[in-house]
């Protein structure tokens, strides 16, 4: 199969690899189905020792999937898996661990209640005395240049430095082979360079690294052997060095990727739409980042997005923008209006509209049907969805219709529960049911985060269009290939103080980089 | 051989109709055993137990007479549940429901118009209110535990009206006896259809389609189901989850307490030591086996007043203990809670041998 | 007199400290299991009756215990296998354990009861005041301090331990890395019966050694309160049960001295003692929010 793709492609494909001296994990035809889905069909993959590869794929292409099979958290359904030679069955996460297998997760493996070392000792077969464990810690990370406090509590860490717990943990595994699942998608750029060091110091080791990322610029720069996933298939294996990001991209998604078109800088900028007015918010739990200070204009006919890494206070600017948490009046101005202290449903009605980061769950009820979803966050807008206290099941049906032609959401047969959709085609619809209001401002947290990169084009330039038709958007985003691609003005969040927004075209990913790791905290400050 | 359980892309609308059937004809063939292991013919236990019952006019007048306290307070549990307040405390808000509308009729005997039955139906819908609300509040106010607190409060209500049947409302012509006087023809629940059911019958009828066409067409069943599927998701739409603890609490606790005015007026006509067989906690197994929904909380309320009926014919034809009831009731709301697991996951018996050896589908 | 309030203290207090300890253990693995009460009964009824028919003590307490047991296997499979919501199920284990104990204990209603002996400590138990009241327990009340301080120490200084609480805390952690949530959350949930199950077998063998119906008197509830009062750490659930136990006896003594307050003002301080804890402590949010273990109550499938 992945032969006569091979053949498909263009003339720089390198040939499908086969196993030599050098090489440490040999995979032939693994196959897994889950239910009516095949996840991963006759994937063959070979790794060598001592490099970095990269393994390549839209959102739900198949790689997660393989990965975890090779570190034992899922079983194949057929295929072999052949380690240094030999045929082995890597029953679960121990088994891989005792061949020299270690995993650095997307989302993190690490108990926030429990300590450094607590928290690495449950990672080890044997991992002797409390004490000493610390120390091993200690040394190993600072020999590495991650350094980490083993008695501190993982709930009170930033994500950069649970990165760091996670990947000390492997180390201390010594182990072979290194998965690493979208590793940098936590970090800010000098973090990832940080990281780019010790992979290279790793690889030039002895040791593997199976790099799974969609930041193909990075993928370039350190990978030395790339793999491509689609539809759960190999479809192609190349030297990444010798692509450009636009190459590994159309090969990831099989088609030239609709590029994204910002337009010229709107010309038209128009009056306030929403004002952010000194917003200090308390941390409500002890898990919660406070906000400090934060100030902000947002302007008729501009997007503007906020960067930053999670955990910084964006799930909690979210809240307050749209009124989930309410603060005093004059934080929060609409046209205006102050309206700080009013609720999310008076915030619609002022022509406001919000898309919350987590889809399932916040933004959409997973058990209910898209029609009623859409009864979630319009009832109260003049749509007529409830009348007389009662829900018009007809109208809300009608407007499912609409949306789902109008923003292309795919789904088996009509009016699905949210729960059913794909993460591209629910973010399609829960985008789509604020767009089809028209509103005058809208506040999206994460738009495109798991999205595969077809809906990520709709979806971004949905928002753009927005915008050029006179509304406000904001924007708050981990991507900063996404920020750079839709964003007239940049602030960045950090600890829960905002930077200036400043335009885009001043801004380069090394100064949102710095203002990322606190910089903005210091300009908040001054501000 | 290991269970492993498949999740359905939608809800099983199938398994949602077929889970309580399945259950109820799980429970029947464990309450054959238990009749055989107490050395009883199963076939005639169950026939005694589950069908004789309905065959006959008095019986089954005493099996609706039993289901509409159940039916009551199982239509208003269904609110608090569905929204994710857990209220256990029916039995308490039954009782104390029941001594406020004992009121008019123990402290004001002579109080004989049109407007005392009224009245004191009001009262017992306020009294169970503010007893349900005590948990409420609490859980909004200092995020405590409801569980626990609308439980404590069931054993509290319970020692109130004992200390107030053999205290202050002791029947002064009663010979010391624990019970108060006995309410006057004012106060007393008529019976209706030439005596066949209660009035309190077709008023719970009344209030279960009422809270059946709330809960499925407006805005507020609406709110009632996001919130206890997704808080978050809840709050995202502008609903408050605080206010609607107390609404579903208050409302419940309404229920229970007309329900033990009800209970006390009709079929009772004086306050006892023990007022309730357990309706408050019986009425949690009613619930759920009723699908959280009105309509099937009707039928399911019949079934367990079956059970309380079925048990005092096999301890009396068949010399069964009458406790066996309690067993079949408890035994019904574990095989309606392990059926439900079909409506949303598929299960799959894998034998550990053979990865691809799946042993049977369902 | 004061020896003798002592000792009801302790009497009081032992019921609710094994099985709340029991509790503890199974909602640090993540599992909250509201069926305590009724294991708890089954218990104390399995036990009365195996101690009357065989006349030993010691199988009385074995067979509460496999009685608690068998019902905690119950509420792990469907909780645990079969995903049923934590908290219906776990109040429909209680219905079930009342009804069952019903029936069983039916036969043994008022035949005369087997009291677990007083372990007699030569020399130790002589002393004055401190003998009797530290050294003339029976086992069981030793058996449950044993138990707190086994928990506290396997909680907190073994793997074991360590890995119940990651469980509690993650369970997806958990399972990527490769532990077993299910089977250490059965394993949790059974230790957790076998507690309830001694905890009942002392109520009819030792508190009132007879059978009553209802026995347990919420206690099982209580216990789950003394849970929340200790922010599932085990030592505190030691001060938590015996402040209970001198409510209590506060109450006993009370009646015995006919202070002029209704009886049945004094039955229900116990509860409404447990309501005014219940707010004190999560009046308390950033503490509760900081101990509660994070998967408590929350289903998990895994994925393979």
């Amino acid at each position: 199969m992945a032969a006569t793709i091979h053949s498909e492609e263009s003339d720089t494909a390198a040939p499908a690899r086969k196993a030599g001296r050098h090489t440490l994990l040999d995979a032939q035809g693994l196959t897994k189905r889950f239910g009516d889905i095949l996840a991963n069909d006759q994937v063959d993959l070979v790794i060598n020792k001592g490099e970095i590869h990269a393994l390549l794929g839209e959102n739900g292409a198949g790689k997660s999937t393989l990965v975890k099979m090779f570190y034992g958290s899922l079983e194949p359904d057929g295929g072999k898996v052949l380690w240094e030679g030999s045929r082995v069955s890597i029953d679960n996460p121990a088994a891989a661990r005792d061949l020299g297998i270690g995993m650095v997760f997307q989302h993190f493996s690490l108990f926030e209640a429990l300590t450094v070392v607590e928290n690495i000792a449950l990672a080890l077969p044997n991992p002797g005395k409390m004490s000493d464990l610390s120390r091993r810690i200690e040394s190993v990370s600072r020999d590495y240049g991650l350094p980490l406090d083993p008695s501190d509590i993982v709930a009170d860490l930033p994500v950069g430095i649970r990165q760091r717990i996670e990947i000390v943990r492997c180390l201390l595994q010594e182990p072979q082979l290194i998965i690493m699942d979208e590793p940098t998608s936590v970090l800010t750029p000098q973090e990832a360079d940080q990281l780019f060091l010790t992979l290279q110091r790793l690889a030039s080791e002895g040791c593997a690294v199976l790099y799974i990322s969609h930041r193909l610029e990075e993928v370039k720069r350190i990978c030395h052997h790339a793999t491509i996933l689609r539809h759960g298939q190999v479809v192609r294996e190349c030297d990444p060095t010798k692509e450009t990001p636009a190459s590994l991209a159309s090969m990831m998604v099989g088609a030239d990727v609709a590029s994204v078109s910002a337009g010229a800088t709107n010309p038209n900028i128009g009056e306030v739409r929403l004002g952010l007015k000194n917003l200090s918010a308390k941390a409500a739990t002890p898990f919660a980042t406070s906000l400090n200070n934060i100030s902000l204009d947002l302007r008729a006919g501009e997007v503007v997005a906020i960067a930053g890494v999670a955990g910084n206070g964006q799930g909690e600017l979210f809240d307050a923008v749209s009124g989930e948490t309410t603060l005093s009046a004059q934080m929060v101005q609409l046209d205006g209006i102050p309206c700080g202290n009013r609720g999310v449903t008076w915030r619609r009605r002022q022509n406001a509209a919000f898309v919350p980061e987590e889809r399932l769950g916040h933004g959409a009820v997973p058990g209910m049907k898209l029609s009623q979803n859409l009864v979630l966050t319009r009832h109260g807008t003049g749509d007529g969805l409830a009348r007389g206290g009662f829900v018009s099941v007809a109208r809300a049906g009608d407007m499912e219709k609409r949306i789902k032609q109008n923003f292309d959401v795919r789904m088996s047969h009509d009016d699905p529960e949210a729960r059913s959709l794909s993460g591209g085609n629910l973010q399609k619809f829960v985008v789509g049911r604020e767009l089809d209001r028209k509103p005058g401002v809208l506040v999206v947290n994460q738009p495109t985060w798991g999205v595969d990169a077809g809906a990520a084009a709709l979806i971004r330039q949905a928002l753009i269009d927005l915008a050029r038709s006179g509304s406000a958007v904001l924007v708050i985003s981990q991507d900063l290939d996404e920020i750079f691609e839709i964003a007239d003005r940049i602030a960045v969040i950090s600890r829960g103080h905002l930077s200036a927004a400043e335009p885009a075209r001043d801004m380069t990913r090394e100064r949102v980089g710095l203002l990322m790791a606190g910089g903005a905290e210091v300009q908040g400050e001054v501000a | 051989m290991r269970v492993e359980l498949i999740k359905r892309k939608e809800q099983s609308r199938k398994m949602a109709l077929l889970s309580p059937l399945i259950a109820i004809g799980l429970t029947a063939l464990s309450a054959a055993i238990i009749f055989a292991i107490s050395g009883h013919n199963p076939l005639l236990g169950l026939y005694k137990f589950f069908i004789e019952p309905l065959t006959q006019q008095w019986s089954l007048e005493a099996t609706i007479d039993k289901a509409t306290p159940l039916v009551l307070i199982a239509c208003g549990l269904s609110v608090c549940y569905l929204s994710n307040n857990w209220n256990i405390g029916a039995e308490g808000q039954f009782i104390v429901g029941a001594l406020f509308g004992s009121v008019l009729p123990i402290m004001f005997p002579d109080f004989e118009t049109s407007a005392t039955l009224p009245l004191m139906l009001v009262f017992g819908a306020v009294g169970g209110a503010l007893w349900a609300l005590i948990p409420a509040v609490l859980k909004t106010r200092f995020n405590t535990n409801e569980i626990l607190t609308s439980l404590m409060l069931v054993y509290v209500a319970s020692l109130i009206l004992d200390y107030l049947v053999r205290g202050p409302w002791r029947d002064p012509g009663g010979y010391n006896f624990p019970e108060s006087r006995l309410f006057s023809d004012a106060a007393t629940l008529p019976d209706i259809f030439g005596g066949a059911m209660s009035l309190s019958t077709p008023i719970t009828f009344l209030v279960a389609i009422i809270l059946a066409i709330m809960l499925g067409k407006t805005m507020k069943g609406f709110e009632i189901r996001v919130m206890g599927e997704s808080p978050r998701a809840g709050s995202f739409a502008g609903f408050s989850a605080r206010r609607l603890t107390l609404f579903a609490f208050a409302l419940a606790g309404a229920l229970a307490g007309l329900a033990g005015t009800m209970e006390v007026s009709g079929a009772l006509n004086q306050l006892l030591p023990t007022i309730s067989p357990g309706y408050g906690f019986t009425a949690i197994i009613v619930a759920f086996l009723g699908r959280l929904n009105p309509i099937g909380i009707i039928v399911a309320g019949f079934v367990l007043a079956l059970s309380y009926i079925g048990g005092e014919a096999v301890q009396s034809s068949l010399g069964v203990s009458n406790k066996i009831a309690s067993v079949i009731q408890g035994l019904l709301l574990f095989y309606v809670l392990a059926c439900d697991t079909l409506i949303l996951y598929k299960i799959r018996i894998v034998s550990r041998r053979a990865s691809s050896g799946e042993v049977s589908h369902v | 007199m004061f020896e003798a309030v002592l000792l009801t203290v302790i009497t009081a207090a032992t019921p609710l400290l094994i099985a709340a300890i029991g509790e503890l253990v199974v909602e640090r693995s993540g599992v909250l299991n509201l069926g305590v009460e009724g294991m708890m009964i089954m218990g104390a009824v399995v036990g009365f009756a195996a101690a009357n028919m065989t006349g030993s003590g010691t199988l009385g307490i074995l067979a509460a215990i496999l009685a608690g047991i068998a019902m905690a296997a119950l509420f792990g499979f469907l909780v645990l296998i079969l995903v049923a919501n934590q908290v219906a199920t776990g109040l429909a284990l209680t219905i079930l354990g009342i009804g069952f104990s019903g029936l069983i204990g039916e036969a043994f209603i008022g035949v005369p009861g087997l009291k677990l002996p007083q372990l007699y400590i030569p020399g130790l138990s002589d002393i004055p005041f401190i003998g009797p009241v530290l050294f003339q327990q029976d086992a069981i009340v030793y058996i449950s301090f044993l138990l707190v301080a086994i928990v506290a120490y396997t909680l907190f200084r073994t793997r074991l331990g360590l890995v119940l609480r990651a469980v509690g805390d993650n369970h997806g952690s958990a399972h990527a890395l490769g532990y077993s949530v299910i089977r250490i959350r059965f394993l949790a949930v059974l230790f957790g019966g076998a507690c309830a199950g001694l905890a009942g077998a002392y109520l009819s063998l030792a508190y009132t050694p007879q059978w009553v119906e209802n026995m347990t008197a919420g206690r099982g509830w209580i216990a789950l309160a003394l849970v929340v009062f200790s922010s599932w750490l085990p030592l505190r659930v030691v001060v938590g049960a015996y402040l209970f136990g001198a409510v209590n006896v506060l109450n006993l003594h009370a009646q015995a001295v006919e202070f002029d307050i209704p009886s049945q003002f004094l039955s229900s301080l116990p509860y409404l003692a447990t309501i005014l804890v219940l707010v004190l402590i999560s009046a308390n949010r950033r503490l509760t929010l900081v101990n509660t273990p994070a998967c408590l109550g929350k289903p998990f499938v895994p994925d393979r």
